[in-house]
């Protein structure tokens, strides 16, 4: 059975840059987009969260962060990078200290580009990335099988 | 008499019924805050989702003193069905919280301590007014056995108005609703995360979700007692008090402990006590 799909937590992280995306998540949340029909929570949790969305370019101050948020997180988890920052580093990719986008420090499972990165096209990724959820869930339950 | 079938049937139907409780609670916010809101079945969704997740656990304590919070929870409310002792359903059901209380400061983590210490003392400040709730509930009928002051023709109601606005209160506190919600809130994101189950996810989360769903069936189940003269008013009295508590739940913002103390026992000593006096040299004079 198959519920992760049905209610995915997610935990929301602003890395750096200009904030811009990470208003935009909390958008989604707002009466007009009302992402909780999806039974979507903004938990702020890690060890409760199976969606973990990033905003925001790395940088050497907030790699740590990302990493030890990332590792709280219990299987199956996801990563959405939303905004061309977390994508890539976006105009800061340059910067000395900007390592680039969250894919130098983490897997990402779906990129979100924009600046900013609509709702709309925010709810797509996250919908987009509950199907490889569901995908780890189910390989997660083999290996555990193949280890049993 | 004592009642095993009522007892088994509580055990088995009580999560259903919360969890209902707990979907119809989640649309009517969403309601209330013009949005459309999750399915009428979304809680059961999020906690069968629980039990997929990985077992994360930081200190293996903390997994018994959650399945004991599950328990005694699960046997307070069986000994309420059962029409048992009222004392004893509120000692059972104390005991069940001081377990996850143990659970939230067996977990490392200064999230998971304040929110402890924080459900310490909102156990603090209802545990007067329900102690004098079932007080009032004796003097009015006469026993502490919940089988007979539910089929009690006297109207306790109106003999114990004050009382039963303190009950409603501290109802407020007990299902963690706002501007109660001081120990665990889903909104209380940067702030102190999420209280005492901060340390606790997968499955052991899922175990504090039903064992808040049978907490709700047993206190609308004391809502019941007052109306217990007659059934379809109390079930009314029910539907509307759970309204209510949505409705402040979503006009309130959350509140500091120190009020929570003063609400708690301030009408614990104002409605519940004075209520009780009156009550005693008018009525029991007779």
């Amino acid at each position: 059975m198959a519920y992760l799909k049905k209610s995915p937590w997610l935990i929301h992280y602003d890395a750096s840059s200009c904030n811009g995306c990470d208003i935009e998540v909390l958008a989604c949340l707002t009466p007009l987009y009302d992402v909780e029909r999806f039974g979507i929570i903004n938990t702020g949790n890690p060890k409760h969260a199976d969606v973990f969305v990033i905003t925001g370019s790395i940088n050497d101050l907030n790699r740590a962060v990302v990493k030890n948020i990332y590792e709280q997180m219990p299987h199956p988890k996801v990563v959405v990078a939303v905004g061309i920052c977390a994508c890539s580093g976006g105009v800061f990719a340059e910067c000395y200290n900007v390592a680039g986008g969250v894919d130098q420090v983490i897997p990402v499972d779906v990129y979100v580009p924009g600046c900013a990165a609509r709702p709309e096209s925010i709810i797509d990724g996250i919908v987009k990335a509950l199907g490889i959820l569901e995908e780890k869930r189910a390989n997660m339950t083999q290996k555990e099988a193949t280890h049993a | 008499m004592i009642s095993i079938l009522t007892a088994v049937l509580y055990l088995l139907l009580a999560p259903i019924a919360g969890g209902l409780i707990a979907g119809i609670d989640r649309k009517l916010t969403a309601r209330m805050q013009g949005r459309v809101g999750p399915p009428l079945l979304q809680p059961f969704y999020d906690v069968a989702k629980l039990f997929e997740k990985e077992d994360v656990t930081v200190t293996p304590s903390q997994n018994f003193y959650i399945l004991s919070y599950l328990v005694f929870m699960a046997v307070t409310g069986a000994l309420f069905f059962a029409g048992g002792d009222l004392l004893l359903v509120i000692f059972a059901f104390t005991l069940a919280h001081i377990f996850i209380v143990l659970g939230a400061y067996a977990a490392y983590s200064p999230y998971s301590y304040v929110g402890a210490e924080r459900e310490l003392i909102t156990l603090m400040a209802y545990e007067p007014m329900i102690i004098l709730t079932a007080v009032g509930l004796y003097l009015v009928t006469g026993s502490f056995y919940v089988n007979e002051i539910a089929v009690s023709t006297v109207p306790v109601a109106l003999y114990l108005p004050g009382v039963l606005i303190g009950f409603l209160t501290v109802l407020t506190i007990k299902l963690r609703k706002s501007p109660f919600d001081i120990s665990t809130s889903h909104h209380a994101h940067q702030e102190l995360v999420k209280g005492l189950t901060t340390e606790f996810s997968g499955a052991t989360l899922a175990k504090i979700e039903i064992a808040h769903w049978y907490e709700t069936v047993v206190l609308l189940g004391i809502v019941y007692l007052f109306f217990g003269f007659n059934p379809l008013l109390a079930l009314v009295a029910i539907a509307i008090t759970y309204f209510l508590e949505v409705f402040i739940d979503n006009t309130f913002s959350r509140m500091k402990w120190q009020w929570t103390m003063k609400e708690g026992w301030g009408v614990a000593v104002t409605f519940g006590f004075i209520n009780l006096a009156i009550l005693y040299y008018f009525y029991m004079g007779v």
